[in-house]
């Protein structure tokens, strides 16, 4: 069946509601809310989230955003504690302490925070083991809950609390980590890279896809931050486009090894159509900074060329 | 009338588990509580239980499956020492105040640095006020008596609190000694099955758990940790009465041994109230009225219990094996006297840390803790109640 939003909408009541406490502009809960929606209305969920914003804006005692089960531990361990949860579902359900004919996914969220730096090594051992879950991270690009200080995440040169523009150093001097990578050398069953945009169509096909295949998924999801970023928070959806028309963050899955970029632009935009209203970039901008701008380029084009690679290289 | 056996700690404890058959083990090796999982995935293997065995990259991630298998309505197990516990650390609070029951093996180890594998307990000392019950085991026998009481006190409604069973590393998990199990069947009806009133699995009722927890409700959170361990003092009590009538061995909060008419006792944990109990014997031979104080539970702690024991006894001799490095005495020694005082018992007391880092104690050890109490007797002098044994001058 051909996705439409109106009738996803109308047909699959949101579980992740209204009334938590996320910034307006944050790219965040629209993606947990689409992702939450790809679960089959008759399954249930046990979302396991890492400290950040999400935990602390969708779960303030004694409310909850979620209307599936919901656990928050601690900040790295949310793959390990989903992969518990996980464990005692089979267990329970091979005794016969459950019934057989309903089902639970399991789905942990972390920002890059929990997911790229801190909690890389749970992730990577919950993924290893096979567990039967989907971990989502929604990528804002830096430490953004304790006040935008640097991760393994963050673009190169981005001006961050931790890594300020300064006279001597201008921003972050390291290019980012590609955990969408890194997770696909785990040689899961399935991998995506996705955003919201054009209605979700991306974003909920492959959350669902992520959800009922069989085994450990993993999505890497851009989730913009209107304060991290220094955008007017009405601009969300036109930042989440200029991301993926730049190539800066490229929407592609990896279904068994094979690569499949699932949105290539019909013009591949110059990467400063992305840096430019974002105020952590301002000082790429200024006069004689040109060579950042330069260097940035040239890393998406490297990397936009490493994906069109495997994707011929893994589909021959 | 139970199973006659010849087995280690670690044996004896890995067995434990086995009979509980619990839904989830997460757990990551570590010397010298390796044996456990080792043991235990080999049941799991050869389909001897129903469980899950998670083979973790790390503690951490052990007590957070632990965290989340209780929580979504599994028993959950793990065992682990020293660093491994050290890892654990920042989940071994949120288990608690999650009031999720469940249970772990600490075979106790020193903890770095500098890296050491043998016996002490500076890693139980290290969660002494994080929510945890902690049961303290003399040998095998006990180890494996109190892990099959764990659950009922861990999940009983007034408790619902994680417990920990310790026993001496290498000392009592390496050692074989005779020990006698009980019956599968009798196991199983008397543990139980785990009945949550509120898990992540009921999607009748789905839950949320661990919030963020602010100014508002937090004091009356951690007041209600406080009194589940509060009530678990008659938890334990019962658990224990039942257990008696299983298997005829009785535990209490603590062990009185030859305490009654004693004049001078030594208060301690573990192993040493074995070495302990020899010295006592040989003592009253001589006609000296020796006795042991061997605290099984430490948390909650029976503050006024042992300050009554203890009450007629004319010197004192508290043993830690871990330092608490805070110039005033080791934790055991604080609790002790502490309870003593608020209890209006007046009696010199001494603490003395020793046994660090897996250092021999000796039989001559002990004698020498009585001959000083002896001596604080006949002179009612104390020059310093911080003392040490077995250290190298």
């Amino acid at each position: 069946m051909a996705y439409n939003l109106k009738e996803i909408v109308a047909k699959k009541p949101a579980r992740f509601t209204a009334g938590h406490r996320m910034c307006a502009g944050c790219g965040a809960p629209p993606v947990a809310r689409m992702i939450m929606r790809a679960l089959k209305e008759e399954d249930h969920a046990v979302v396991a989230n890492a400290t950040g914003c999400m935990e602390v804006s969708t779960f303030i005692y004694p409310y909850s955003a979620w209307t599936d089960s919901y656990i928050h531990t601690a900040f790295e361990c949310a793959s390990a504690t989903c992969s518990g949860a996980e464990a005692a579902y089979k267990a329970m359900k091979r005794q016969g302490k459950l019934p057989e004919d309903e089902h639970t996914k399991f789905i942990a969220f972390g920002g890059d925070g929990g997911t790229y730096d801190i909690g890389i090594q749970s992730l990577s051992g919950a993924m290893e083991r096979g567990h039967d879950m989907t971990y989502v991270c929604y990528d804002n690009g830096a430490y953004m809950n304790t006040g935008i200080q640097r991760s393994s995440a963050t673009p190169h040169f981005a001006d961050t609390t931790t890594s300020p523009a300064g006279k001597v150093i201008p921003g972050k001097m390291q290019a980012r980590k590609d955990l969408t990578e890194i997770m696909a050398s785990h040689h899961l069953p399935y991998v995506a890279q996705s955003i919201g945009v054009n209605n979700f169509k991306d974003l909920y096909e492959k959350a669902e896809k992520a959800i009922y295949t069989e085994g450990p998924t993993f999505l890497n999801v851009l989730a913009p931050c209107p304060r991290g970023w220094g955008y007017p928070t009405d601009m969300l959806m036109e930042i989440n486009k200029l991301a993926i028309d730049t190539c800066y963050w490229p929407l592609y899955e990896v279904e068994n090894g094979k690569y499949k970029i699932t949105y290539k632009p019909a013009k591949k935009l110059p990467v400063e159509e992305f840096l430019k209203p974002q105020r952590r970039f301002k000082h790429m901008f200024k006069p004689g900074n040109e060579w950042m701008i330069e260097e940035f380029q040239k890393e998406v084009d490297k990397r936009w060329q490493e994906l069109l690679d495997l994707e011929e290289i893994t589909n021959k | 009338m139970g199973i006659r056996e010849r087995l280690s700690g670690n044996e004896a404890s890995a067995i434990a588990m086995k009979q509980i058959n619990p839904d989830v083990v997460a757990a990551f090796p570590i010397t010298p509580s390796t044996e456990i999982p080792q043991y235990f995935s080999t049941f799991v293997s050869n389909g001897d239980v129903d469980t899950e065995f998670v083979a973790v990259e790390s503690e951490h991630s052990a007590m957070s499956a632990c965290i989340g298998a209780e929580a979504a309505g599994g028993r959950a197990m793990t065992a682990t020492s020293a660093n491994g516990l050290s890892l654990m650390w920042e989940m071994i609070y949120i288990a608690s105040s999650l009031r999720l029951p469940i249970v772990m093996s600490l075979v106790n180890r020193a903890v770095s640095g500098p890296l050491n594998i043998h016996n002490d307990h500076s890693d139980a000392m290290g969660i002494r006020d994080s929510g945890w019950i902690m049961l303290f085991s003399e040998n095998n026998q006990e180890a494996y008596d109190n892990l099959i009481m764990a659950h009922r006190i861990a999940e009983h409604k007034d408790v619902r609190l994680p417990l920990t069973v310790c026993q001496d590393g290498f000392i009592t998990s390496h050692s074989i000694e005779n020990i006698e199990l009980i019956e599968d069947e009798k196991v199983k009806e008397f543990v139980g099955t785990y009945k949550p009133e509120h898990y992540l699995l009921n999607r009748k009722e789905p839950m949320a758990i661990g919030p963020l927890d602010l100014q508002s409700y937090l004091f009356e959170h951690k007041y209600q940790q406080a009194e589940a361990m509060r009530a678990a003092k008659k938890v334990i009590a019962d658990v224990s009465a039942d257990f008696e009538k299983l298997t005829g061995r009785k535990y209490s909060f603590f062990e009185e041994y030859r305490l009654d008419d004693a004049e001078i006792a030594i208060v301690c944990m573990n192993s040493t109230a074995g070495t302990t109990k020899v010295v006592v014997d040989e003592l009253r031979e001589q006609g000296v009225k020796a006795g042991l104080l061997k605290v099984r539970v430490f948390r909650p702690f029976p503050a006024e219990e042992i300050a009554k024991a203890l009450s007629h006894v004319k010197a004192v001799a508290v043993l830690d094996k871990s330092d608490s490095l805070n110039a005033a005495g080791g934790a055991l020694f604080e609790d002790v006297t502490s309870g003593m005082y608020v209890n209006n018992v007046n009696v010199p007391t001494v603490n003395y840390v020793y046994g660090i880092g897996g250092r021999d104690t000796t039989a001559k050890d002990i004698h020498g803790v009585y001959s000083d109490l002896q001596e604080i007797v006949k002179t009612g002098k104390i020059d310093n109640p911080y003392r040490y044994f077995g250290l190298r001058k």
